[in-house]
């Protein structure tokens, strides 16, 4: 059976995982902004921005750390302007957030080809190498498939348990989780909903850029227009698909990884008596048909897409 | 009545805990708050009392920092017993001084338990872990103390809104409120979930604790406080200890006019408007659904619909007003039988609905005045042209019914959300009634209403009884109930009683049945006037 030798196989699993890492970084952003009430449509841009500022800060000599440093910058840039526009003027956040999109992705464009005019292939930069690391990374499938990841999959993963603490353990989580469905209910007690929800905003965006920054600093070795080809709306796609939970936005990103690690695997063994499009298009109708599952019971946070005004009740 | 609350022998200066001095308020040309001045001690219970828009909440709102006075300081007892004045525009300021708030739409994140919503914002905030057991303890000693029973455990969307109102006060308590300010707490409680809930107030004010509660039913006020505030246009136009006070004086104080009460003449009902048998609306939860109900409106009646709120009421009337279909019975209209439930077509048939949710399912807040009371009509050529709008002939419509049921707004072309509740449930009244419909279905029609405007629609819905009309009243209200209904049923759990004329049935037996107690069982017979469960 080839399909259950693909299944089987460590590399296709590692591929999953590799898949996967931007997508994490993705939803983790995604849904830290959507608990906190407002919905972040900028995240394509900011994904884009994200993948063009780590790169070319290392380009520029800067360290990948650095890079991954300025990737952030980037995101949170760009999610402070979405979180004042959808925040203290409580515009619309899908208007804002596509706008953001167009922004980031613009200036992300502009900045490449201002920074280089002529050249016709991008420079490439040394990026994130594999970890090895002693003993894990020799084990049997598991060091093939997780433990030989480079470094900013390990932030990714680490990020999943991180925010699932704060959200659940912590007073600061508990209160994103409230702004999230009732902001009157946060006010009342005394905290901030706009820093709050500026706060989420502005966090979020920043992981969300670090997606970006893995397809420039890890997946690949060089910026290319298009290259973030509709990631963040999946991540979107997903963020509901997770029920606002990370644990579950971790599956998600992986069964998304998995589809598409499988389909490249599947055009090579079954041949191409389909249509290459065929296969690329796989993840996406599983995706598709998973949420029509998922979604329908979706539970969306309450008092999300709906601005807040101080005094209002 | 419930006995009336002791008065602490004559407030003592010292005990003196908050102090309004001159405050003031404007919203454009409007008064919210003109220079109003309250004092309140420890222990007390002071009502505020006013009909809609008088400015109650307004003030409270200014006392909690949710609004900036104009003017007027708002002073605080300090630790030293000086008072001091209150940052003003700021929630926090206020709950560190002891302030506590129970907002008439309940400020919980349903999402949260009733632990979380309590202790939301009293841990700092950048903390990476958090304490459960030191509130837990905490708060099952205030419970203890004060009869507050919650499940604190449970996510607050599963709690009944008696519970969650619970849950505001132990939110405020647990922060050593040393003043507590309920805004309209018994709007939405049954008659035993406000008693007991006045119990518990008498309690804790005897601990101490300083109680504003803002009203306008006189009689639950009369009940809980000590001493009453009235306001009336924004202004302070009276304060009397509860004592010395008698109801109709109040209530003319409140309304600056004699306040007109409705009597039903005695009328025979005539031929059957609605029949349903044995209707089932099967929703899953037995209190959204309604279980094998038959019911008879007659032409010329007001039928009672009693219960406590989400009991199926919501079933019952979607089904009237042709949004539901039920899942088995019959439905008869004119003793027809009805097949195709459209809400369109029932409207057609003469039946207009009084939704309960004025705001959310009686107008459309964006569209003007005009264009809400058009809305039902839109497809008679009256007010349409080959699918095009007759604006002249809305406009004429609207200010017809603007003067004949004395809307107030600004204009018919102002949107109709900038219109109190009050005034959007006359717009209503306008647009149901103009039409001479058959059969009105009034769902909790004079909920969240000031007695001037209640007294309005009891008047239009006896004319519209007198008529000829057949009226579905559901209510909550029992005093509402029995002056307006000719015959009453009980609804509970998706469950509609025997419908009893309502000559035949008194006060707290409804209570008794409304809480689930079936008519005339042996061990639950009714219990005498004037207790409380």
């Amino acid at each position: 059976m080839e399909i259950l030798d693909i299944l089987l196989s460590a590399n296709f699993w590692a591929a999953s995982i590799r898949i996967a890492t931007p997508l994490i970084f993705g939803v983790l952003g995604a849904l830290i902004c959507e608990r906190a009430g407002v919905l972040n449509l900028g995240i394509e841009g900011i994904f884009t921005a994200g993948a063009m500022a780590g790169w070319m800060a290392v380009w520029l000599g800067a360290g990948l750390w650095g890079g991954v440093a300025v990737a952030a910058l980037a995101g949170a840039f760009f999610g402070m302007i979405h979180a004042i526009l959808t925040v203290p003027l409580g515009l619309s956040q899908h208007v804002s957030g596509i706008g953001v999109t167009l922004l980031a992705t613009s200036m992300s464009y502009f900045t490449y080809r201002t920074a280089l005019p002529n050249v016709s292939s991008p420079p490439r930069i040394t990026p994130f190498q594999p970890l090895d690391i002693p003993f894990l990374s020799d084990m049997p499938f598991l060091g093939t498939a997780l433990f030989s990841q480079t470094a900013l999959t390990m932030l990714a993963l680490f990020l999943v348990g991180a925010t699932a603490w704060v959200l659940y353990r912590t007073p600061l989580g508990l209160a994103i989780r409230a702004v999230g469905d009732n902001p009157s209910s946060v006010e009342a007690q005394g905290l901030s909903v706009y820093g709050l929800r500026i706060g989420a905003i502005v966090v979020g965006s920043s992981i969300m850029a670090l997606g970006g920054a893995f397809l420039t600093m890890s997946a690949f070795d060089a910026f290319f227009f298009g290259m973030i080809n509709g990631r963040g709306w999946v991540c979107i796609a997903l963020t509901v698909f997770a029920s606002w939970r990370p644990g579950k936005a971790l599956i998600g990103a992986l069964l998304f990884g998995a589809f598409d690690a499988f389909q490249v695997r599947l055009q090579t063994e079954v041949g191409s008596f389909l249509p290459s499009q065929v296969y690329l298009m796989m993840p996406y109708l599983l995706s598709i048909a998973a949420l029509i599952v998922v979604a329908r019971k979706a539970d969306y946070p309450k008092a999300m897409l709906t601005p807040w005004f101080k005094g209002q009740r | 009545m419930p006995p009336e609350a002791k008065r602490p022998s004559s407030p003592n200066p010292a005990d003196l805990l908050l102090s309004l001095a001159g405050i003031t308020k404007k919203f454009g040309p409007l008064i919210a708050n003109d220079a109003i001045d309250l004092d309140v001690h420890r222990g007390e219970i002071v009502a505020l009392l006013g009909e809609n828009g008088a400015g109650k909440t307004t003030l409270m709102n200014i006392l909690f920092g949710h609004y900036v006075a104009d003017d007027g300081v708002v002073l605080v007892a300090g630790e030293n017993g000086d008072m001091v004045p209150l940052e003003p525009g700021a929630p926090q300021a206020a709950i560190d001084a002891g302030i506590g708030m129970v907002h008439q739409h309940f400020t919980l994140a349903d999402n949260l338990t009733g632990l979380d919503n309590i202790v939301l914002g009293t841990e700092p905030v950048l903390r990476l872990w958090r304490d459960k057991a030191t509130p837990r303890r905490k708060l099952n000693a205030l419970m203890a103390e004060s009869g507050l029973k919650v499940d604190l455990d449970q996510p607050v969307h599963r709690l009944t809104v008696g519970e969650k109102q619970r849950v505001e006060i132990l939110k405020a308590l647990y922060r050593n409120a040393r003043l507590l300010v309920l805004d309209e707490p018994t709007a939405v409680l049954t008659p035993q979930e406000a008693d007991s809930l006045f119990a518990t107030l008498r309690q804790l004010a005897q601990g101490g604790l300083a109680v504003i509660i803002i009203a306008h039913k006189l009689a639950e006020v009369l009940a809980v406080s000590h001493r009453i505030a009235v306001l009336r246009g924004g202004a302070k136009v009276g304060e009397i200890s509860t004592a010395d006070a008698d109801r109709r004086s109040i209530a003319e104080l409140m309304v600056g006019r004699d306040v007109p009460v409705s009597r039903r003449s005695a009328k025979t009902p005539g031929k059957p408007v609605l029949q349903l048998e044995h209707v089932t609306i099967d929703r899953g939860d037995a209190r959204r659904s309604l279980i094998d109900a038959s019911l008879t409106a007659h032409e010329g009646e007001i039928l009672g619909i009693a219960g406590v709120s989400g009991n199926g009421q919501s079933a019952l009337a979607q089904l009237i007003a042709g949004l539901e279909r039920p899942d088995r019975g019959t439905v008869r209209i004119f003793g027809e039988t009805i097949t195709d439930f459209d809400a369109r077509k029932f409207s057609r048939n003469g039946i207009a609905r009084i939704p309960e949710d004025r705001h959310h399912d009686g107008v459309i807040g964006a569209m003007s005045v005009a264009e809400n009371i058009a809305i039902e009509d839109i497809h008679s050529t009256d007010l349409q042209h080959f699918g095009f709008l007759k604006f002249d002939a809305i406009r004429n419509r609207a200010q017809t019914a603007i003067a004949g049921y004395d809307v107030r707004c600004p204009s018919p072309d102002a949107p109709a959300r900038l219109l109190s509740g009050g005034n959007i449930q006359k717009l209503i009244l306008a647009r149901v009634l103009e039409k001479s419909p058959n059969l009105i279905l009034a769902n909790q029609p004079s909920r969240g209403l000031d007695v001037g405007a209640q007294a309005e629609v009891h008047r239009r819905l006896l004319d519209a009884r007198d008529r000829g009309a057949a009226v579905i009243l559901i209510s909550e209200d029992l005093d509402e109930l029995l002056m307006l209904s000719d015959r009453i049923a009980v609804i509970h759990s998706g469950h509609v009683s025997e419908t009893l004329p309502t000559d035949d049935i008194n006060r707290s037996e409804l209570g008794l049945m409304m809480a689930g107690h079936s008519r005339h069982s042996p061990d639950n017979g009714p219990a005498p006037e004037g207790t409380t469960a």
